[in-house]
């Protein structure tokens, strides 16, 4: 534990002080940080059993210091993938929690598990078969119509999305407000599993975002020429280049790379 | 005059015609109804077990929509909230009475959506018919421009707007309130027996000839009894009367298809309103034939 001096809060921090405690706080110490160098410790239990473990490691790389190694249930480890779905209840609280791993910080006395997969419904469609009508959504996703708007997705979802709101759209075959209300979904399906009435809401989402793309909104002139460009063989020779370098050149290409204008 | 305003979910897809046709004679009648900024499903089938509050959670949420509307100066105080749709009316209306009647179980959903204000219970649920009413009939018949000049239409309640007792909009056996919109149209009024019979309700996904039977049934009497259109204001009433006429006329070929208004579409044929109000794509049942017949539609109509 810090001792009080430190956060005693009627110490003013500079600019530069606060700025090295985030960078503090940000830096990795999973690798090449020696224990003895860690100043804040908390116990967490992963699948019922404790460990100690540096206080400012996300639930992940937590895990990962215990000694878990993860070839499912992980992937970008910045967010935005929607792998690393997770569920936890802090001691003595009622109310279980969901996050992403790579995102939620460990706190003391956190009992934690991950969701490697969620067995969701995901029936296969072809979007030219159907017709732009919210029966589509139905047909493949009878279940929508058991909504009670108890609201539990909008709470468990880690990106803050009204996830009800959309499902509420999906219903009303509302296709934009369905589209725009689920467009920052990762899909971690954590909305499904708490789901009471087993609604698989992020699939339905993509469903609906497929219709509308497909029947309600303008073509992208740049995409258009773009495709054009593509099936006319304008980059087949740089593409044939690109996949005989090897790593480090492909690495420094990337670093060099030049951003084009918007 | 603002009112807040609940479509329900078939308002917004297979009956779009009952709300284009609802908000253009409000209009008219100089109500602004004004749709809830958020709503979600009404819950559909008002839950008669004892203890299964989670289905009162959808109803009691639109309520504290209604609030908001009044907080957000979206309505001035006027904590009565309009529904079209029969189905939407009974579930709001009787759940909304079941917490006010129920403290205990109004705390419970309360504490539930801990993340919406507290529902406080001062919503009052009414039907878009009872607002006609209270604006009065004299009104409405000042409205009419295209009197439908003897028409014989024959209301149907159904169950939703009439049963149980404390929701009913009117006498759950002698109701009269669609008798008399229909008359101050100048339209002729067929009383039919069966008005106030079910019309199969969902038991039509399940059983398409049990509906279409009971279907059959009240077509039927009210055209023995001289009905030239059916008057009603149920979206799933509307399917089981209109679109069933498919497997009636399957099974009874001396049948005669009769179409099947809502309320609302034959208001704004008597106020002669644009005709782009009507949205008759939507039924099945053509009227066009019957109403060009009349010579009610396809003249110049002034909006």
């Amino acid at each position: 534990m810090p001792n009080k001096e430190e956060t005693s809060s009627d110490k003013k921090l500079d600019s530069k002080e606060i700025m090295d405690r985030i960078a503090e706080a940000s830096r990795q110490v999973v690798s090449g940080v020696e224990d003895e160098e860690v100043e804040n410790w908390v116990t967490i239990y992963i699948m019922g059993r404790a460990y100690e473990v540096p206080a400012d490691l996300t639930i992940l790389t937590a895990m990962e210091y215990a000694g878990y190694k993860f070839v499912r249930g992980v992937g970008c480890r910045q967010g935005f993938c929607g792998a690393c779905s997770t569920v936890y209840r802090k001691k003595g609280e009622y109310k279980l929690q969901t996050g992403m791993a790579c995102q939620t910080r460990v706190e003391d006395e956190m009992y934690l598990v991950q969701i490697p997969f969620v067995p969701a419904e995901k029936p296969s469609y072809d979007l030219t078969e159907h017709e732009y009508d919210v029966n589509v959504l139905f047909e493949y996703y009878p279940e929508l119509a058991r909504c009670v708007s108890c609201n539990t997705c909008t709470k468990a979802c880690p990106q803050d999305l009204e996830v009800m709101d959309y499902v509420q759209a999906a219903i009303k075959g509302d296709f934009k407000g369905l589209a725009e209300e689920s467009f920052d979904c990762i899909q971690c399906g954590l909305c499904a599993i708490r789901c009471p009435s087993e609604i698989v809401q992020y699939n339905i989402a993509q469903l609906g975002r497929r219709l509308y793309g497909r029947y309600d909104s303008p073509e992208p002139e740049h995409l258009k020429k773009r495709l054009e460009e593509i099936e006319e063989g304008k980059f087949d020779k740089e593409m044939k280049e690109i996949t005989k370098l090897s790593r480090e050149e492909l690495e420094r290409m990337y670093a060099e790379r030049k951003r084009e204008e918007d | 005059m603002k009112v807040s305003y609940y479509p329900g979910c078939t308002l917004k897809t297979k009956a779009r015609n009952f709300e284009t046709s609802a908000l253009a004679v409000a209009e008219k009648l100089g109500i602004e109804l004004i749709e809830l900024s958020r709503w979600n499903c009404c819950g559909t089938v008002f839950s008669l077990t004892d203890d299964d509050l989670i289905h009162h959670v959808a109803p009691i949420r639109n309520l504290i929509r209604v609030q908001e509307m009044n907080k957000n100066g979206l309505v001035e105080n006027d904590h009565r909230l309009v529904t079209l749709c029969s189905m939407c009316y009974n579930t709001l209306k009787r759940a909304n009475i079941r917490v006010k009647e129920k403290p205990d179980d109004l705390k419970k959903i309360n504490d539930f959506m801990y993340l919406e204000e507290d529902y406080k219970g001062n919503v009052e649920v009414i039907h878009f018919l009872e607002l006609i009413k209270d604006i009065g009939f004299e009104k409405i018949k000042e409205n009419v421009t295209n009197p439908f000049k003897g028409l014989k239409i024959a209301p149907y309640y159904g169950c939703m707007l009439l049963r149980p007792k404390e929701v009913g909009i009117d006498d759950p056996e002698e109701p009269v309130i669609q008798e008399e919109l229909i008359f101050a149209l100048g339209a002729e009024v067929i009383d039919n027996p069966y008005k106030k019979v079910c019309c199969g309700s969902y038991q039509t996904i399940r059983d398409k000839q049990v509906v279409s039977n009971l279907a059959y049934d009240i077509l039927t009497h009210a055209q023995n009894a001289g009905a030239e259109a059916i008057s009603l204001s149920c979206p799933l009433c509307a399917f089981n009367l209109d679109s069933r006429q498919k497997e009636i006329k399957e099974k009874h070929s001396d049948f005669t298809r009769i179409p099947v208004f809502y309320f609302t579409q034959l208001m704004a044929i008597g106020f002669g309103l644009n005709e782009d109000y009507y949205g008759f794509d939507l039924n099945y049942v053509n009227p066009e034939p019957l109403l060009k017949e009349k010579n009610l539609i396809g003249r110049n109509n002034a909006k």
